[in-house]
């Protein structure tokens, strides 16, 4: 009979992901519906103290393999010690987060379990009647959605993007159980090798490859104003881009231009300041996912294809936005 | 060095419509062409082909007979011959079948590297891959940005969000590659005339390969995870002007939508 | 030519030429222009991808795909730039044709292989000052010296020779005879003699490169005369009739580009509260022209067809360039016209398209010389 609602709780360098504490808020939620427990699994080395943590954002238990070959992550190493603690403990669910370890691990798991795997789902419910997980997750590019069952197999096994769940308030006064469980490592184990680790520094951005966008017009009226987008942007972790006008005034190199003579831009968000919205502008970034634009002239054409139009001085209001920003991350709190 | 590169025929999603009468998606007319990861991975092969003596390099494709065409330009590019696994049975299988159907005639086939690319722009799982290698027993190593060769072991950089890892693997071994691992080249007119002309597209079924594939784990039934239900996100209508605001009633209604979009 | 669908095959280059050409021409097009200078760079990217040789047999170095895909290219790179249409037709129709259908095995070896194969570039001297529509008037002469013919004369309007490395020269080695007097010459481009000079400005077509090349006593040795003395006329017609499905070809590419930045115009700008693809005017004007080139198109995959299966295709391929010619002229016109006031500014391609469109109504052929074919094809001349 499998039971209960396993997390895989990320550690990089012995920092918890944020990831791992949005699924346990999530899967404590779910486990409350079916009066199950949410159950963390730690690997890593040296991490043990970071699992009364995990009980602390709202697990139950948490089930910690402490080994030097888990330092790093590596493929088989990880897998083999998640699969033997899943054919132990029978769960009813499993979550990992989808991000570029859970996305190369929980393939491999379900795989050598042979259980179902839902990827970068968005919602997670459980179906009143049947009591099954229902997994419903973006597909053809993001165009439609689509809800998926696992029947038969278990455990039911699922990726989730880390910023979709919400973690618990943390409470350092909750209480719970702490597994520490030797897993057997060979030698066989380790069939790639690290030969080098190198960690990332900020390279220079294409801005056609951003994720998401600050970006400013004529309005902006000198070129030191680009220093307030650029504050902005570095709370987004966005990139700036510009308007031709700004190019043209010598405010901005061209690499970041936006526009007919500049480039097209697909990003996820889009924020237009001070930008009027002519055509030569907008044939570069309509297609952006989320547009949001803050003109003074409420009749600029730009709020003609924004999802969010703000008339308001900008000049103003970006500063704000950006307070705002930094203390949002604050209260969240950083583990 | 032989080398098998995994691919899959899907349509453009940036061409992909919503009929916003009928709120379904509008297929006719939307290009095929083959997924940009698995691009990326043909042009790593090939490269990899060019650097090791005596080497042959085989595009493998699971899709309906269509697909033959994503396999002529794979073949077009440079590759050396391809297969295409088609058959009815294989039709509405998830991640699990997908990649057992794969893993199958992949044992069919010798090699020593497998390339697939990390996810389909249609799928967007990422999970046949890592499950094909679980199904052979061969080391994964995913996200990968670079694909060198030394010697007989390859070395890969492989991708994580905050950091690179610089891994030597031997073969054989499973790649999933990104797009950023190399700029696919151009095919030639006399390599598509090669591709249609001289070259072969080898067609397997079911039959082809059920000494290594139970009929259990191939197509809808085959498959643990089901689509129970699909739909439409809602439409994006025009926004909001918002005006009369003060400063930080605007900030609060951008904080706002930053979290109805999740980006905070 | 049964059927009007094109095979996979096709597709496929199709859409390797279209590739190519969004991601390589596209974006240095306007730069070309400006700068009145082809790109050395993408001259080697076209030969490296085989867009060079397209017509012409594996066994010198082509790539063994036919007209039909050659006329495919051209359209695909004139749709972005009329410059790399014309520079890859000039090449493969009126140069390598020359060698490729009247030249011995050696001349072949020699020649064709390095211009298909993918290093050599071709030009074709046959307009002079005083001989364009009445090529018949040429002035050029060839006297036979020992081993070696002295060439004497001026070539105009050699599109390509600003680089070329390979001319196909026509001179007159017996003045007595008219056009039986005119001879063919493979001329280096190093020969003692040969001189290119700077670039006429133009119009349009303005990356193109287009010299005048003088010859004085040029020293071109007796091997390389193609077939024998007297054949120059008929190569040259012969050259100019294939060359002419190119054109064809590249006004289509050059209509074809104009309409798809218009339709892509219409639909964003906004006058009188909507959208001007909304007017019925803006709709039917559009449908107008691209229901003309769709005609001009399929004219011109005609003649390409009958060229490859051996047809008298002369006289098509005369009509498919006149009509062809006439409809890009009236197309980019109209959709300069549609985007008004911004159709005007170098900031869209449109007015270059414009400018480019009009050469196709005079070279390789005026259209009223295209008139003449056609006329006396009908037997009323």
């Amino acid at each position: 009979m499998s039971k209960d609602i396993y997390v895989f709780a990320e550690q990089r360098d012995g920092i918890l992901s944020k990831v791992g504490l949005e699924l346990i808020g999530k899967a404590r939620e779910l486990a409350d519906v079916l009066d199950q427990k949410v159950v963390a699994i730690l690997l890593g080395s040296g991490v043990k103290a970071e699992a009364k943590i995990l009980i602390e954002y709202g697990a139950d238990k948490s089930i910690v393999v402490d080994h030097p070959i888990l330092e790093e992550y590596i493929t088989e190493p990880y897998t083999k010690a998640i699969n033997l603690i899943l054919i132990d403990k029978q769960p009813e669910i499993v979550l990992f987060g989808a991000t570029s370890i859970g996305r190369d691990l929980a393939p491999r798991v379900s795989a050598r379990i042979h259980t179902g795997l839902t990827a970068d789902c968005t919602k997670l419910e459980i179906d009143t009647e049947t009591k099954l997980l229902l997994m419903t997750r973006p597909a053809f590019g993001g165009n439609i959605m689509a809800t998926i069952l696992c029947q038969d197999f278990r455990p039911q096994m699922a990726t989730v993007r880390q910023g979709v769940m919400t973690a618990l308030k943390r409470d350092s006064s909750r209480k719970g159980e702490i597994e520490e469980i030797n897993i057997e490592f060979v030698a066989s184990d380790m069939n790639v090798e690290i030969i080098r680790i190198k960690k990332k520094t900020k390279k220079s951005v294409d801005i056609t490859e951003a994720k998401y966008i600050v970006s400013g017009g004529r309005g902006i009226g000198t070129a030191d104003k680009f220093d307030m987008l650029r504050s902005l942007a570095d709370e987004l972790g966005a990139e700036v881009a510009a308007s031709r006008a700004c190019v043209d005034n010598g405010w901005i190199d061209k690499n970041y231009q936006v526009g007919q003579t500049g480039k097209t831009v697909r990003p996820d968000l889009y924020i237009a300041c001070g930008i009027s919205g002519a055509i030569q502008h907008v044939t570069g970034m309509e297609d952006s996912e989320l547009i949001i634009a803050i003109n003074k002239n409420e009749a600029a054409p730009i709020f003609d294809i924004a999802d969010l139009g703000i008339v308001g001085d900008m000049n103003k209001i970006i500063p704000k936005l950006t307070e705002s920003l930094k203390k949002s991350k604050r209260i969240e709190g950083m583990v | 060095m032989k080398i098998v590169v995994c691919i899959k025929q899907v349509p453009d999603t940036t061409e992909v419509r919503l009929d916003p009468k009928s709120n379904t998606l509008i297929r006719d007319g939307v290009p095929s062409i083959i997924n940009p990861d698995d691009k990326a991975g043909i042009e790593a092969a090939l490269r990899l082909k060019e650097k090791v003596e005596d080497s042959i390099v085989t595009v493998m494709c699971m899709g309906p007979p269509q697909a033959d065409a994503a396999l002529r330009e794979a073949l077009a590019m440079g590759c050396d011959d391809a297969v295409l696994l088609t058959d009815k049975a294989f039709g509405g299988s998830d991640t699990w079948a997908t990649s057992s159907i794969i893993a199958s005639a992949l044992k069919k086939l010798e090699f020593d590297v497998i390339i697939t690319g990390r996810q389909a722009i249609d799928g967007d799982t990422a999970q046949v891959g890592p499950q094909i290698a679980e199904h052979l027993g061969i080391p994964q190593v995913c996200y990968a940005e670079k694909i060198e060769i030394k010697e007989d072991k390859l070395l890969i950089w492989r991708q994580f969000e905050d950091r690179c890892h610089i891994i030597k693997v031997g073969i054989p071994c499973l790649i999933t590659a990104l797009s950023e691992v190399a700029k696919p080249r151009y095919m030639s007119v006399g390599g598509i005339v090669d591709a249609y002309h001289t070259k072969e597209v080898m067609i397997w079924s079911y039959e082809d390969i059920m000494d290594t594939l139970d009929v259990s784990n191939i197509g809808l039934k085959g498959s643990p995870t089901r689509v129970t239900k699909s739909f439409t996100k809602e439409a994006k209508g025009t926004g909001a002007v918002l005006k009369n605001l003060t400063d930080d009633e605007a900030v609060t209604a951008i904080m706002a939508k930053f979290k109805e979009k999740h980006i905070i | 030519m049964i059927g009007f669908t094109l095979s996979n095959e096709r597709l496929l280059q199709r859409q390797m030429f279209r590739d190519f050409a969004e991601h390589e021409i596209k974006p240095i097009a306007s730069q070309m222009d400006e700068e009145e200078r082809f790109s050395m760079d993408l001259l080697k990217k076209l030969q490296k991808y085989g867009m060079m040789g397209i017509p012409y047999d594996k066994a010198y170095g082509g790539e063994g795909a036919d007209i039909l895909t050659y006329a495919l290219c051209i359209e695909e790179l004139s749709k972005v730039d009329g410059s790399t249409g014309v520079t890859v037709s000039v090449h493969t129709s009126l140069c390598c044709s020359c060698i490729n259908d009247f030249s011995n095995e050696i001349q072949k070896e020699k020649y064709l292989r390095p211009l298909v194969e993918s290093s050599k570039i071709g030009c074709f001297g046959l307009t002079e000052p005083g001989a364009g529509t009445d090529a018949s008037g040429q002035k050029t002469t060839a006297g036979l010296d020992g081993d070696f013919y002295l060439l004497n004369g001026q070539k105009v309007f050699t599109t390509n020779s600003g680089f070329a490395d390979i001319f196909i020269i026509f001179a007159l080695t017996d003045p007595s005879k008219g056009t039986r007097g005119i001879s063919a010459f493979i001329v280096e481009r190093d020969t003692p003699g040969l001189e290119v000079s700077k670039d006429i400005p133009r119009m349009g077509i303005r990356a193109a490169s287009n010299a005048e090349v003088a010859l004085i006593d040029a020293r071109v040795h007796k091997d390389n005369l193609i077939g024998v003395e007297g054949l120059g006329y008929k190569i040259a017609m012969n050259a100019l009739a294939g060359g002419r499905i190119g054109i064809g070809a590249q006004a289509v590419g050059i209509a074809q580009g104009a309409i798809d930045e218009a339709v892509k115009y219409v639909k964003e700008r906004k006058q009188f509260g909507r959208r001007i693809s909304q007017f019925q005017n803006t709709q039917f004007k559009l449908a107008e022209l691209q229901t003309k080139v769709d005609a001009a198109r399929l004219m011109v995959w005609r003649a390409a067809a009958a060229k490859d299966n051996h047809e008298n295709f002369a006289p098509l391929a005369a009509m498919c360039k006149y009509y062809a010619s006439e409809v890009a002229n009236d197309v980019t016109r109209a959709c300069v016209q549609l985007l008004g006031g911004y159709g005007y500014t170098r900031e869209y391609p449109i007015e270059r398209m414009h400018r480019d469109a009009k050469i196709t109504e005079i070279y390789e052929g005026t259209s009223e010389a295209m008139k003449m074919i056609i006329s006396g094809l009908m037997k009323i001349n």
